[in-house]
């Protein structure tokens, strides 16, 4: 026994030594690549003071990029809401043909570099694009117009809504929705009743991703943006503007309003996660 | 409330669930359907609940073709091997889904929902327990919301899957027992899936035992017990011996033994194959004419059964056999004893001569004749 019990603590200390180290790479790598940028933002942002920054954040050029911002992600992510739902059922519920290529195509877009999923916009709709002629004929403006940015943007965020919910929902089964059927229930009734229920918080957190895309991508929208100040502007493309026209109080004020509603995103997401796993631990199985 | 089975079929890509099958269930009748995984029979439950459809094949109650009725109109009551409660709802709530869920017309009131909901968690006992979740429940508990929740809609007809399978020996005995006597109260037409024949046998009016999508036999579980119809059965319900044997000038060869027997009249000279219940085995230590030698090898006393293992050299094969434990006791088996052994009754499968399978049809069940060396029945 006596040669027993020194070893143990030896054996821990040497743990603790490890996870102490492995503990403070992580932390000062976030500090170092997360934080520090973020801190920077608003300390530029407020460099000149607030009452440049305000007039940075209230000049009409920046509203009218916040208004476009904030109607893209309002027509995008309730598309993709609809659209990762109705993918993750019909992945989780139905056998079919070219299910592994629903699968793969769902993936896509986190593949494909946003600026690639830009230029596909330009290559199809543009001008010189494949149905451009057609489009010009009936005056349609996809391309450098509103209608543009929104179909980037539902390409850029399309997985995330169907990669939250597909797991969740091949791990759940079907047992519940069968028994609803036999129970009498109509395919609405399964679905309001049953089914988001008990998808609800994954639902909520794939929107929640999704729209945190949906506001800040840059690259897809900005093939297809055309950069029109006052009309074709979103926060990330008037903040590069900004940078280009050296007004850099101008950038990081508008670029530190991009990062409050991340800051935003992120806080209800974390909300969430706690009252998620509140809900998730009252409600574990016991074990049988 | 007859229910037709005629002829199903169902096929998935590579293997067949159902392979022909037909059935009737009457009335009130308390019916298992009994086989191994991938026989068809969960497969056959969902046919019945319209949660799957057969390629081929009638299902009819009350001359109304099933087939053309969703799974929302069966007026069925299905409860799932794992409850399938819905997890974020309260037992109340699982209970009262099926009456919610009716379109207004046919909606009982809030009232009667909360009345009819209350009698069931008592008739299920588990009244108490209504503001519970599924996960604040115990297993057996949880099944009987299930059962609870199924009946709810008063159901014409109730479908169990392995409703026991994922619960304790202990509990799932008494809940068994618990469930018959809720069937004789209720006398509702009830068809449960199992793999587990003890289950089967003690709860069922009529047991149906099947392999491979087919049905091997249909009867009561004395019959299915006592008169397996075919070498599948033997193997997979009780316990059983099977010997090679021949037929030859109207008696058995097995071994060093040519066993004259009652049975087997008028039957074809041939190659065969016997099956013998442990408890159809009588053995004595005196060295007798008729009967195998054999030796005792191990005695496994288990609770109030001795199983025995018999080494047979003239056969090539060890028999098992079996006593009751106090008489196994009072007689002093040892292993290494010799003793004599005699068969009570066989059933014999000739083999087929073109597939050197199992005749069913040919099926004989026949009781050795050994005149003054018989043994004496030592049960």
């Amino acid at each position: 026994m006596a040669a027993v019990i020194p070893l143990a603590p030896r054996r821990s200390r040497a743990r603790r030594v490890v996870h102490a180290l492995l503990i403070a790479a992580a932390l000062s790598f976030l500090l170092l690549f997360l934080l520090l940028p973020l801190a920077a933002v608003f300390v530029e942002a407020l460099r000149k003071g607030v009452g440049v920054y305000l007039a940075a954040v209230v000049d009409p050029e920046a509203i009218a990029a916040i208004k476009l911002t904030l109607l893209v992600a309002a027509i995008a992510v309730p598309l993709n809401t609809v659209f990762g739902v109705a993918a993750a059922w019909a992945m989780t519920r139905f056998e079919f043909r070219g299910k592994a290529v629903l699968g793969a195509l769902i993936d896509l877009p986190f593949s494909v570099s946003p600026v690639v999923s830009g230029l596909i916009y330009v290559l199809l709709f543009g001008a010189q694009g494949w149905f451009g002629p057609w489009l010009e004929k009936y005056d349609i403006k996809l391309i450098f117009a509103v209608p543009g940015l929104v179909l980037a943007t539902v390409f850029v965020t399309l997985p995330f809504v169907a990669r939250e919910l597909i797991p969740l929902m091949q791990s759940q089964g079907s047992d519940e929705e069968e028994a609803a059927r036999v129970l009498g229930a109509s395919g609405w009734q399964t679905f309001f009743r049953v089914t988001l229920p008990n998808i609800r918080w994954a639902l909520l957190y794939g929107v929640l991703l999704c729209n945190a895309r949906a506001m800040g991508e840059f690259g897809a929208v900005s093939v297809v943006s055309g950069h029109i100040r006052g009309l074709t502007n979103t926060m990330p493309l008037h903040v590069e503007i900004l940078y280009n026209d050296y007004n850099y109080a101008g950038a990081f004020a508008v670029a530190s309003l991009l990062a409050f509603l991340a800051l935003v995103t992120l806080g209800f997401k974390t909300f969430l996660e706690w009252r998620y796993g509140a809900e998730l631990a009252a409600r574990a199985p016991r074990g049988h | 409330m007859t229910i037709a089975i005629n002829h199903l079929s169902r096929r998935f890509t590579d293997f067949r669930a159902l392979d022909d099958v037909s059935l009737s269930i009457a009335p009130g009748e308390f019916v298992a359907l009994l086989g191994p995984s991938g026989s068809g029979k969960t497969t056959l439950l969902r046919i019945l609940a319209g949660l799957d459809f057969p390629d081929a094949g009638e299902l009819v109650r009350d001359g109304r073709d099933l087939l053309q009725v969703s799974a929302r109109d069966r007026d069925v009551g299905l409860v799932f091997q794992h409850y399938a409660l819905f997890r974020h709802m309260t037992v109340f709530e699982n209970v009262a889904f099926g009456l919610r869920v009716r379109p207004r017309a046919r909606r009982p009131s809030k009232a009667e929902i909360a009345d009819r909901v209350d009698k069931l968690l008592k008739r299920v006992q588990l009244d108490g327990m209504a503001q519970r979740y599924p996960s604040q429940l115990s297993g057996g508990q949880r099944q009987r919301v299930a059962l609870a929740r199924a009946l709810a809609t008063e159901p014409e007809l109730l479908l169990l899957d392995e409703p026991f399978g994922a619960l304790d020996a202990q509990v799932r005995v008494a809940l068994r027992r618990w469930l018959r006597h809720l069937h004789e109260e209720m006398r509702l037409t009830t068809v449960f899936v199992t793999h587990d024949q003890e289950e089967a046998l003690e709860l069922a009016d009529r047991v149906v035992v099947m392999s491979q999508g087919r049905i091997e036999q249909v009867g009561t579980p004395d019959e299915v017990y006592q008169q397996p119809a075919t070498p599948f059965v033997f193997e997979f319900i009780g316990k059983s011996n099977k010997l090679p044997v021949r037929i030859q000038n109207g008696r058995v060869v097995a071994g060093d033994q040519r066993i004259e027997a009652e049975g087997l009249e008028g039957m074809a000279d041939g190659s065969a194959v016997a099956y013998v219940r442990p408890e159809h085995l009588a053995f004595t230590p005196a060295a007798l004419e008729s009967g195998w030698r054999a030796t005792l090898r191990h005695v496994y006393l288990a609770g109030s059964v001795a199983h025995l293992e018999l080494d047979i050299p003239t056969l090539g094969q060890t028999l098992e056999a079996e006593l009751g434990g106090e008489e196994a006791q009072r007689r002093a088996l040892q292993a290494g004893m010799s003793v004599t052994v005699q068969p009570r009754h066989l059933t014999i499968f000739p083999l087929a001569g073109n597939s050197g399978e199992p005749d069913i049809t040919r099926r004989r069940v026949v009781h050795p004749r050994y005149g003054q060396a018989a043994l004496a029945r030592w049960r």
